[in-house]
């Protein structure tokens, strides 16, 4: 009775995990991203500043801590600040909220916590999805989120694609037919890369703490059992007289 | 130096006995049953619970910003520029969310052991307006961080209030400040969830546990221990509270606080439940979420107000429904009429209506975090509607079926002898 009733307090956690999902019902790919890789987040760190930071800010990092991803000040001055910003700003943008809604039709989120209100899967298989469509305004669509605003910012790097949606069998999932249009200057495999890559910096910034807090935890847990030694003994003598 | 701290002490004794007094009144003669289970861990843990939060709480307001253009920002700025910023927040979120876990089992106990039947009617009132009052805590507060969830999570509870009949929209109107859920009640919010609430909390806390002190703390016997004492007037099942619980409750509170840092430290968002992911996109009043979920310790009551439809094109009913699923609980001391207490000596009828509540309240609190579409539809032939919807009228009515029925499957149950001595 006892273990029926505890097993039965973790049911409704079991869809927890199902949280996220593409509202396109595109299946997401998993991200296979790593965030003690400091390469990967460096070279996430290259694309966002080359090809996100011109739109979208990430009003609440600062550039300094990227120190974090073992640059020195001076490097990250020298490689990822292109604009006039100090090494102790945040990464904010010159487009206005107003000006990028006039363009886009839709104004360019923060990206500073986008890896925490998406997911990394979600990341990684939106920015690997664009397709060229004549309908759109931008010429773009996307097929984890479809009439998306954001034309295809890394087009330049995957080339361009058009994708054939195919109506599944018997009720079935959709088939997704890609075919590439022009090629881009990174092969499939380099793409990915770059993308895996971006997505891992994004997550980093959403929580540039999620390291720190990971390394204390085992700290504070194993500090808690020492003390539960000792508590656990300190209660057992004294109720050793209890009958 | 003892010898020193031994004449502060009889300085300060000697002016204020009370002190002593109160100490041996609540603590260290304060005769408590020796059979105390698992299921008594929760009370202790509450008021460490309580503790924590307002603790957390007041370092968050060193930086935190009530201002509806500055709230998300100075959360944001708490996580990274704050030294140790993220770690108290981490403990503020993980915090509310495990203090209603504690509490919810807290009560749980109290259902399995009848620690709300006579004498001990109070206690329980005492400790359901504490319940109350921390669901208006909660809600008051997640409002703060000025997200998405926080935004339409507000729009949607105030606009519950603007359902009742001839006085709602203004009332709704007075509780926002405003014509939606703006500045004026972002500001309003943050003085009711840092002071006014927590006040009335502490309040409350102290009348239960007064409450509870008058009477003596009941057990999984569901025995009274104040009728066999023994000839040093103390109840013979009974210890000193002090040290006896106070060691055991340490223990327990290490175990806990284990569970709670492994949350904290390694899944503070548990999959969406404790922080939701929408609620990292800030409020955008012009944008409605596809999808508007409370917390999970709201799910089950919002799971019975979405359940229950439209009548005369007002959303009232289940709104009022809604209340009602909270307020019934007031009336457990008299609507049980079983004469025994403990679930130990009860027969088959409670216990299947115990269960039979337990997955009523699991599944309805499933059921409100997710879109009603999640189970799907039923075929042309039913209409198409949503199995989730149906599922949760069925569990509606069993959820309001335990409380209407347990004056009558509490009377004839077929209840067991009680000990005349509590068993360990």
């Amino acid at each position: 009775m006892k273990s029926m009733l505890l097993a039965l307090l973790f049911v409704p956690l079991a869809g927890a995990f199902s949280a996220h999902a593409s509202e396109a019902g595109y299946r997401l790919d998993r991200a296979p991203i790593d965030p003690r890789d400091l390469l990967s987040l460096q070279s996430g760190a290259r694309t966002f500043v080359n090809y996100c930071l011109n739109c979208h800010s990430a009003q609440y990092m600062r550039y300094n801590r990227l120190t974090e991803l073992g640059l020195t000040e001076s490097q990250i001055r020298d490689n990822l600040i292109l604009t006039d910003a100090k090494v102790g700003d945040t990464m904010k943008v010159a487009l206005t909220l107003k000006d990028g809604k006039a363009m886009f039709g839709a104004a360019p989120p923060d990206l500073s916590v986008i890896g925490r209100s998406r997911s990394a899967d979600w990341l990684y298989t939106y920015l690997r999805t664009f397709y060229r469509d004549p309908k759109s305004p931008t010429g773009w669509n996307n097929a984890a989120f479809p009439q998306a605003a954001m034309p295809h910012a890394l087009w330049s790097l995957q080339g361009e694609r058009a994708l054939e949606v195919v109506a599944g069998k018997n009720h079935g999932p959709a088939e997704y037919q890609w075919s590439q249009i022009s090629a881009g200057t990174q092969n499939t495999v380099q793409y990915d890369t770059t993308v895996r890559d971006l997505v891992n910096f994004l997550v980093y910034i959403g929580e540039p703490a999620a390291n720190d807090r990971k390394r204390l935890g085992i700290v504070v847990l194993f500090a808690l059992l020492i003390l539960f030694v000792f508590a656990y003994l300190l209660k057992k003598e004294y109720w050793k007289d209890v009958k | 130096m003892a010898g020193r701290l031994m004449a502060l002490w009889d300085w300060f004794d000697s002016r204020m006995p009370s002190v002593a007094e109160e100490f041996r009144k609540h603590m260290a003669e304060y005769y408590a049953p020796k059979n105390f289970n698992f299921w008594y861990f929760f009370g202790a843990l509450s008021i460490l619970l309580l503790a924590i939060q307002i603790v957390s709480g007041i370092f968050l307001t060193m930086n935190y910003k009530p201002d509806a253009n500055l709230a998300f920002g100075s959360v944001e700025y708490i996580m990274r520029d704050v030294p140790g910023g993220w770690l108290i927040r981490y403990i503020h979120s993980t915090g509310a969310s495990a203090f209603f876990a504690v509490i919810y089992l807290h009560m749980f106990r109290g259902l399995l052991y009848g620690s709300y039947k006579q004498p001990r009617e109070l206690i329980w009132i005492f400790g359901m307006l504490i319940y109350l009052t921390l669901m208006a805590e909660a809600f008051l507060g997640y409002l703060l961080p000025w997200g998405q969830m926080s935004y339409w999570g507000a729009q949607v509870i105030v606009n519950l209030f603007a359902t009742i009949p001839f006085i709602g929209p203004d009332l709704a109107l007075w509780i926002r400040g405003d014509y939606v859920v703006g500045d004026a009640t972002l500001n309003r919010f943050f003085a009711l969830h840092v002071i006014a609430v927590p006040l009335a909390l502490l309040g409350l806390v102290a009348a239960h546990i007064l409450a509870l002190h008058d009477v003596g703390s009941n057990n999984p016997d569901g025995i009274e221990i104040k009728k066999k004492k023994g000839p040093d007037g103390h109840p013979l099942d009974g210890i000193p509270f002090h040290p006896y619980y106070t060691v055991k409750d340490i223990a327990g509170a290490v175990i806990f606080m284990m569970l709670f840092c492994a949350i904290l430290f390694f899944v503070p968002e548990v999959g969406g439940y404790f922080l939701e992911y929408n609620n990292f996109v800030p409020a955008d009043p012009l944008k409605t979420p596809a999808h508007i979920a409370p917390l999970w310790y709201f799910t089950p009551f919002y799971s019975i107000l979405r359940a229950v439809p439209p009548l005369f094109n007002s959303q009232f009913p289940g709104v009022a429904l809604f209340g009602l699923s909270t307020m019934i609980l007031f009336l457990l001391p008299w609507l049980d009429r079983s004469p025994v207490k403990s679930i130990r000596y009860r027969g088959p009828l409670f216990k299947s209506a115990v269960a039979i509540f337990v997955v009523t309240f699991l599944v309805l609190g499933y059921l409100g975090t997710e879109p009603v579409t999640v189970w799907g539809q039923f075929g042309s032939w039913l209409g198409y509607v949503d199995v989730a919807t149906v599922a949760a009228r069925i569990f509606t009515l069993l959820y309001f079926a335990f409380f209407f029925l347990m004056p009558w499957y509490t009377a004839i149950d077929k209840c067991k002898p009680e000990p005349d001595r509590v068993t360990m």
